[in-house]
């Protein structure tokens, strides 16, 4: 073999996977096999729950490990008896109204701080960021005042208006903007375009990754909050499925597995596929504020 | 009370103050007169703060030792809070007067005052409204006694925190919390640091595997509490079921002021693991692997090579998932107890500080004391941040 040969060769040579004895297992077999083990122990509380859902309450104590054939039978209690339905419709109401809202008010501030000059900006910004250290669960009691008083009790309101500003996403756009090139903004303003144009026609485009990332962040938030619809709303029309669930626990009867999994799953599904389809952006998202 | 105590309280106040002051202002070089009038000037209104709204109850005949005690941290609280702005815009004003006006802004940037204005209003007002105003307002109702919805109170100076001080079930609370939010950090965040060192190798379907490994995420504390409340049920729970096959048996978990808490940390840990692994793997996959390979060219093994070069150079995320885990654990938790061991488990083992506040402010209707269970609150998870921050400070890395 010339030296030629063996020189157009040798990187071929190398991409290819080193020969091994056992070629039909996977290579590096142990780590699939490691995280598979992983996979089933984080997994198994949630496969359970699935499995038990579709069992009678006899079938659980018999610790039977395939499917019965209760579903349907506990479809109904949970979601026409304990009406989990129409706590679903409200929670996905509530979800997508904080979500939204939040995501728009954070543009906007992140615009100002960005794309303006104003003064005292620095004491503007402090005060926006000082909220990341106040968690509301702190302030319930005297924010639960607070929201009687202004006669806001068992509504909807109480449940979006004081969570729809966002020192995180706030920080999060204007992470964002400032890495944008300034000829953007400039090009626009010799275009006559007004800020707003400027953000909904230039930024907003740009920034979906961010978007992505704050909306997983806030929809499963507002999704999983529990404490703060118990104090807010009172009687089953307007109740939030965090909440719901109670009705399948608590009172008459003694536990009825099945009802309660089933519940559980279906009170998990939206926020885990918002996770899901928006992993990427998620992460995307956060790698920004860790640059900085 | 003495006559004269408010006036000399505040005179002493005002002179710490000109003194830290001026020597701060000495070594900035800034004009120390200056310096030592704004520190008087902050000092002294810093210890009127508290002092005002409190009309000085705290020094009255009646007041026991740990009322005056309380008296003067919440003096010496009220001036560190005024004097710390002039400390550090004595820092920015090296710079001159301009810098405090000026707002650094791209060279593109829009012209005019009112849009911004506009532009904040809306995050702003809630800001002030549903955040501020609440927690200044929660200050005025821990020196009450309030029932909630009844707008009669009567004003009883500290009282509500310095009953705390002996409030046995309140201690437990804090014993509780302590041992939930260790746990439930501890084990989440090393079980999760070991799931991610194997999901973030390259290996053929990784980014289904991962997906599979950080759903939990999504999983609200409630849903947890739900779920485990199944598998730690004496009859029929899977746990007990398993435990008896290699030949535990009948452990009440939910039932036993022992075992109850621990069933809250393991709905916990399997909560918060999801969020744990997703940032694990996003911190092993920036560990350069020229770094590993040098190492092991010069004979590191694979644990000298983890301890040495992985481990530091995942600080910044691990310091990151510390506060957050930490917050998790003391607020989040409440879902998660409320459904696993309602009203706070057998002999109240499982009530966390967050619990209690619930329990006390909304369901005992003593708002007061609520109130003061959340400041005290307050004060302990900025206080943890802090000595996170600090005693992290020195061996986090963020070279990478």
């Amino acid at each position: 073999m010339s030296d030629l040969t063996m020189a157009g060769a040798a990187p071929t040579k190398l991409k290819q996977a080193p020969a091994r004895k056992n070629a039909w297992l996977p290579q590096r077999w142990y780590v699939h096999l490691l995280l598979w083990i992983a996979i089933i122990i984080v997994g198994f509380p949630l496969f359970y729950a699935v499995l038990v859902s579709t069992q009678s309450q006899a079938q659980v104590f018999a610790y039977q490990f395939t499917p019965g054939e209760s579903f349907l039978r506990n479809w109904e209690i949970v979601m026409v008896d304990r009406r989990l339905a129409g706590y679903m419709v409200n929670s996905v109401g509530v979800s997508i109204a904080v979500t939204v809202g939040k995501t728009l008010l954070s543009l906007l501030s992140g615009l100002a701080f960005v794309y303006f000059r104003f003064p005292l900006k620095w004491l503007v910004f402090g005060f926006v960021l000082l909220t990341l250290m106040m968690p509301t669960e702190i302030l319930i009691l005297s924010l639960y005042q607070l929201v009687i008083d202004l006669d806001w009790g068992n509504t909807y309101t109480a449940l979006i208006v004081p969570f729809l500003a966002s020192a995180t996403g706030t920080f999060l756009f204007r992470q964002h903007f400032m890495n944008l090139p300034a000829e953007l903004s400039e090009a626009a303003q010799l275009d006559g375009a007004t800020p707003v144009q400027f953000l909904f026609q230039v930024l907003v485009p740009m920034s979906w990754n961010t978007i992505g990332a704050l909306a997983v962040i806030q929809f499963v938030y507002v999704w999983n909050m529990y404490i703060w619809p118990v104090l807010i709303i009172q009687g089953q029309e307007r109740q939030v499925v965090q909440v719901g669930l109670r009705s399948l626990i608590g009172g008459d009867a003694s536990l009825v597995y099945g009802p309660m999994m089933l519940g559980a799953v279906i009170a998990s599904i939206p926020p885990v596929i918002v996770f899901v389809l928006l992993q990427k952006q998620f992460m995307s998202g956060f790698a920004v504020t860790r640059d900085k | 009370m003495p006559a004269a105590l408010p006036l000399l309280l505040t005179a002493a106040a005002a002179l710490i103050g000109a003194g830290l002051m001026a020597f701060w202002f000495r070594q900035s070089l800034l004009p120390v007169a200056a310096g030592a009038a704004a520190g008087a000037l902050a000092g002294g209104a810093g210890s009127l703060l508290f002092m005002l709204p409190l009309d000085y109850c705290t020094f009255s005949p009646e007041s026991q030792p740990i009322d005056v005690a309380l008296g003067l941290g919440l003096v010496a609280v009220g001036m560190l809070l005024l004097l710390l702005p002039v400390y550090w815009l004595a820092g920015r004003l090296r710079g001159g007067w301009r810098t405090l006006l000026a707002s650094d802004a791209p060279p593109g940037s829009f012209k005019g005052w009112l849009w911004p204005l506009l532009l904040l209003l809306p995050t702003l007002a809630i800001l002030f409204l549903f955040l501020y105003y609440p927690a200044l307002d929660t200050l005025r109702l821990a020196t009450q006694t309030s029932l909630l919805g009844i707008r009669g109170t009567i004003f009883v100076c500290v009282d509500n925190f310095t009953r705390l001080a002996t409030d046995r079930s309140y201690l437990q609370a804090l014993g509780n919390t302590a041992l939930i939010t260790v746990m439930t950090v501890g084990i989440s965040m090393a079980l999760s640091l070991l799931i991610a060192l194997a999901a973030f190798q390259p290996v053929k379907g990784a980014r289904l595997y991962r997906t599979l490994l950080i759903w939990p995420y999504a999983i609200s504390p409630v849903v947890a509490g739900v779920i485990f409340l199944l598998l730690f049920n004496p009859t029929g729970g899977i746990i007990n079921y398993f435990l008896g096959v290699v030949g535990i048996e009948g452990i009440r978990w939910l039932n036993s002021p022992t075992y109850a808490p621990w069933a809250v940390i393991a709905a916990s840990v399997w909560k918060s693991m999801g969020f744990n692994i997703l940032f694990y793997i996003a911190g092993l996959q920036n560990v350069p692997n020229d770094l590993k390979e040098a190492a092991a060219i010069d004979g590191a093994n694979v644990f000298q090579r983890f301890r040495y070069i992985v481990l530091p150079l995942l600080s910044p995320i691990t310091f990151f998932l510390l506060i957050t885990n930490t917050t998790y654990a003391v607020f989040e938790t409440f879902g998660t107890i409320d459904y696993l061991t309602p009203g706070g488990g057998p002999l109240q083992s499982t009530e966390t500080l967050m619990y209690r506040v619930y329990r006390v402010g909304i369901q005992n209707n003593d708002l007061g004391n609520g109130a003061a269970q959340s400041i005290i609150l307050f004060l302990l998870v900025i206080a943890l941040t802090v000595f996170q921050f600090r005693s992290s400070g020195s061996r986090v890395n963020y070279g990478a």
